[in-house]
């Protein structure tokens, strides 16, 4: 959690210096969904995540240089420079990628449960999505078909209570995106998503059992966003304030207070873990500024057809 | 008059149209109480109310049918799919519902509706959020496309699209919502299917789309310099295009050069070739030329990006290569 919160602080910075170009979707605030949920994951069980999906890249174990790299536009990026925050991708982590598009990746990770399922590899499939996602008709006809064919996907919402600057309520008639399980029947959980420790015990169950039975299941972490939607968003459609009252629920200050309090766990053993991501972190920025830009003629490898 | 950016311009042709014909509504994400992604649509809600101004799901695909469905019975929507990339999402509503309904009935429903949408690289937003499909849209009858290239254009062409009958797209290139323009503030309206003569010239034509206008311009600039006059045109329109001004250019000068954005395979300027060469080809003194993006996705990074956007060099070389070295006024 740490690592991907200072890795999104440090990318805001390197925006706001002009280093990293194009459009950021910061994912502080929601550090314990990705962490959570991930931690209960094996090295080759698929994700897809979305526009906001550096946090669950980190904690699917992505590479924080390539990852730097490729917001820097660099060539030793994860995508050579061409894809940028909203694209990175590891297939070998099983990080079928962010995506651009507000619920592409529904039903490409039902397309892996199926590869999974057909090849009895006891692999899962988690999709990443946020609640505006679940306006999608992608949300819909991916919920359907992966119960349809009985296939081993969690649908991960975590509802950060906006869809760019329109707020839940405007947006969302139903009380919880995890009630329209039972329209796709399938099994439907609300989860505290600022609270790592809930999530990922109530996750522990779920992919176990969506492991053994190969069935679909939906999932809502409530969370926040303390950021704007993308970094230089004035954020006029929020309240005074707002995004400090959700400050008070931070996730990882949370896990901190347990930690010292349930586990005695000693300050300096939290703080070397923070100065340990740091230098991690600064390896990464070192790396992304020292790499070298790819040539223009690079835009015209990797095409499948010419 | 007024100096008004690209995107107030944009909105006063909305608010303009609201006030004329209370038939006339929007909808689309984010653009209520947030005024649009990119400004567009700010203060129309304060104006007009939550029963014209509507902010919907992230539901592309019931966008455009909500657009459909509220044309056919009677309303004059305009839509905003907010990057041109997202059609994807509704391309069936798009292509064969909305283009096809007038010449599945027979012409007894028209469908008056506008999708605004706005396209283009630059701002390095990646592959999925910065492409040009015009040549996609231009394909499919039924549906008419237009791409502005300046404020004042923007505005009387998007009034004309909201009065038009029939399903238009409506294209902004997100590099031009800054550009500032002098917009009258009388009313005024562009017809579609009406190209301009941006720059006059004798030497060889150059067709440019949207942004690419702007560049073609600064491109005839640095040509003049050099001694080749360059006539560039700005199509306006797509669909329907005003071929008879390109047409006479063309006889004028006895080359084209054809500028865009998108990709070359299959473009606008592939298109816009042959119809030159089947109607005016006795009057070409040299090989058309296209100038316009390679085969590839739109890539981020800035070096890359850089490479993948036509330019003004390019359209310099490419009009120098159809005009240095081969003498003019050879015209039958
Ligand atoms: C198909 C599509 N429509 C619209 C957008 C523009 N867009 C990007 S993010 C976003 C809001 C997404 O909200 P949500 O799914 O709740 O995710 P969050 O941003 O809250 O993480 C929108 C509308 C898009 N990228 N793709």
């Amino acid at each position: 959690m740490v690592k991907i919160r200072r890795f999104e602080e440090r990318v805001a910075q390197l925006f706001a210096e002009g280093l990293i170009p194009g459009f950021l979707h910061l994912y502080i605030g929601q550090e314990a969904v990705a962490a959570g949920v991930c931690a209960n994951l094996r090295k080759d069980d698929y994700i897809t995540s979305t526009h906001r999906g550096h946090g669950h890249c980190i904690a699917k174990g992505a590479d924080v240089n390539k990852m730097m790299a490729e917001l820097f536009g660099k060539r030793t990026g994860y995508c050579k420079g061409k894809g940028g925050s909203m694209h990175v991708m590891d297939v070998e982590l099983g990080i079928l990628g962010a995506n651009g598009i507000v619920g592409g990746g529904l039903p490409i990770a039902v397309g892996a449960a199926l590869s999974a399922k057909l090849k009895g590899s006891g692999q899962v499939a988690v999709s990443f999505f946020g609640e505006g996602a679940a306006g999608t008709g992608y949300f819909h006809e991916a919920l359907n078909m992966a119960a349809v064919l009985k296939l081993p996907v969690v649908f991960v919402c975590e509802s950060n209570q906006y869809a760019e600057f329109t707020p839940r309520r405007t947006h969302l008639p139903v009380d919880t995106v995890a009630e329209r399980s039972k329209a796709y029947g399938m099994e439907g959980y609300c989860v505290d998503g600022n609270n790592v420790v809930e999530v990922y015990e109530t996750f522990a169950g779920i992919v176990e059992n969506v492991r053994l039975d190969s069935r679909p299941v939906l999932v809502e972490c409530f969370t926040n966003r303390w950021s704007g939607h993308y970094e230089g968003d004035p954020q006029r459609y929020r309240g005074k304030g707002e995004s400090e009252e959700w400050q008070k629920q931070d996730p990882i200050a949370k896990l901190e207070q347990g930690l010292r309090g349930e586990y005695q766990v000693e300050p300096d053993e939290l703080q070397q873990i923070r100065n340990f991501v740091e230098s991690e972190l600064d390896a990464a920025v070192s790396f992304a500024k020292e790499s070298p830009l790819p040539r223009g003629e690079e835009t015209l490898e990797d095409v499948y057809a010419w | 008059m007024a100096v008004l950016r690209f995107n107030q311009a944009i909105n006063a042709a909305l608010r303009e149209e609201m006030a004329r014909d209370q038939n006339v509504i929007l909808a689309g994400e984010d653009i209520a109480a947030a005024g649009g992604s990119f400004g567009v649509t700010r203060g129309l809600l304060e104006e007009f109310g939550e029963s014209r101004v509507i902010d919907t799901p992230i539901s592309e695909g019931a966008i455009v049918g909500l657009a459909i469905g509220s044309a056919a019975t009677g309303l004059r929507p305009v839509v905003e799919i907010m990057f041109i990339d997202f059609i994807g999402v509704c391309f069936d509503m798009l292509l064969n519902q909305a283009a096809k309904m007038r010449y599945m009935s027979g012409g007894n429903i028209s469908l008056p509706l506008v999708i605004r949408t706005q396209a283009g690289a630059g701002y390095n937003a990646g592959p999925q959020h910065s492409q040009s499909l015009e040549a996609m849209l231009m394909h499919i009858p039924g549906l008419k496309v237009v791409m502005p290239s300046n404020p004042y254009d923007a505005k009387g062409l998007l009034k004309a699209a909201v009065r038009d009958d029939d399903p238009v797209l409506f294209i902004e290139n997100k590099m031009l919502y800054g550009m500032k323009g002098e917009v009258p503030e009388a009313e005024y309206v562009i017809p579609l299917g009406t190209a301009k003569i941006v720059r006059e010239g004798n030497d060889v034509t150059i067709v440019a789309l949207g942004q690419m206008v702007n560049r073609a311009v600064r491109a005839a600039e640095e040509l003049e310099a050099e001694g080749i006059s360059a006539e560039v045109i700005d199509p306006r329109t797509v669909t329907p295009l005003d071929k008879e001004c390109i047409w006479q250019s063309v006889v004028k000068t006895g080359r084209l050069v054809v500028v865009h954005e998108a990709v070359k395979t299959g473009g606008f300027g592939a298109e816009l070739a042959a119809i030159v060469q089947e109607e005016v080809f006795d009057y070409l003194d040299a090989p058309i030329q296209r100038v316009a993006a390679p085969f590839t996705p739109v890539p981020y990074s800035k070096a890359l990006e850089q490479y993948y956007l036509p330019n003004e060099e390019s359209i310099i070389e490419a009009a120098k290569r159809i005009c240095v070295g081969r003498p003019f006024g050879l015209r039958k």
